[in-house]
């Protein structure tokens, strides 16, 4: 019963603090509404996400997002010099397959969405099977020590934080 | 607002148009369109987020309020960015690449944009 009317309980409270945000004033008024919003779009939307995904560590999604975020900085470094100081033709793109061990779909979205926002790299495609993602990479001479540094530094940890 | 401030917004300003810029610039040098597929998810992470440092950094001096605009925004960025992407690589690999000149999956399916799924009903 609580599971048909609270489908996902994550989302709901996701929507309640996105709406919370976007009035960017904390009322009464405003916090039953946005409970409201955050209970009513679960439950219509529930067709269209039948499993509930698990979060085994979330103190692990903690680290994982700075991580990233930490990345994201370096990486842009990386690019614009790749973009400012290297001549055309000695940019050596090429495309990475990387085997998958992770299997919910949760789970792949969040590393492809995270090689993608990486930059350097951005995910095209998966295998029709989901067990292979096709990695675009814009600059490498070493295209194995960019599949292991993605498989060890994100998949590692998404394999901790959804099992 | 004090100087600090100020000097702090004006960094994160100069560091955002900045990158803005080399990613603009990356547009143009580049060949093909997949090298320039990385420019734009450049220019949304330190260019976007540049700015949004500045703002939040802004309206905290002026107001004494944290504004989470800014949060919602490069949230809203991070969920919609890597999807555009991902939909023009497919439909690149669509449209101008052949299934021979990409590495295999080394799995028993090939790439989705070539190959079908595998026939289950649930359990993926």
């Amino acid at each position: 019963m609580v599971r048909r009317l609270v489908p996902h309980p994550l989302l709901s409270l996701m929507l309640i603090l996105v709406w919370l945000g976007l009035v960017n004033t904390f009322t009464l008024g405003n916090l039953i509404l946005g409970t409201s919003f955050g209970l009513i779009i679960p439950m219509l939307t529930a067709a269209y996400w039948p499993d509930r995904p698990t979060l085994a560590r979330p103190l692990k999604a903690v680290e994982y997002v700075l991580v990233v975020l930490w990345d994201i900085i370096v990486a842009n470094v990386q690019v614009a010099a790749i973009i400012l100081f290297k001549r055309e033709t000695t940019i050596n793109s090429q495309w990475i397959p990387i085997p998958l061990e992770l299997t919910s779909a949760e789970a792949i979205t969040v590393l492809a969405g995270t090689i993608t926002m990486t930059p350097g790299t951005v995910s095209a495609t998966l295998a029709a099977d989901g067990r292979a993602i096709l990695v675009h990479c814009l600059h490498t001479d070493d295209p194995n020590a960019i599949r292991d540094e993605i498989k060890t530094r994100y998949e590692r940890r998404l394999l901790e934080i959804f099992p | 607002m004090s100087l600090a401030a100020e000097l702090l917004i004006s960094i994160a300003l100069i560091v955002s148009g900045l990158f803005g810029l080399v990613g603009s610039y990356g547009l143009v040098k580049l060949k093909d369109t997949l090298q320039r597929l990385h420019a734009p998810t450049k220019a949304t992470t330190l260019g976007v987020g540049g700015v949004l440092i500045a703002s939040m950094i802004f309206f905290y001096m002026e107001t004494g309020h944290i504004s989470v605009h800014e949060l919602l925004i490069s949230l809203f960025l991070f969920l919609t960015a890597p999807i555009t992407a991902n939909f023009i690589a497919k439909a690149y690999l669509a449209r101008n690449t052949r299934e021979e000149d990409l590495p295999s999956s080394d799995g028993d399916f090939g790439w989705s944009v070539y190959d079908d799924p595998p026939n289950s009903d649930s359990d993926r």
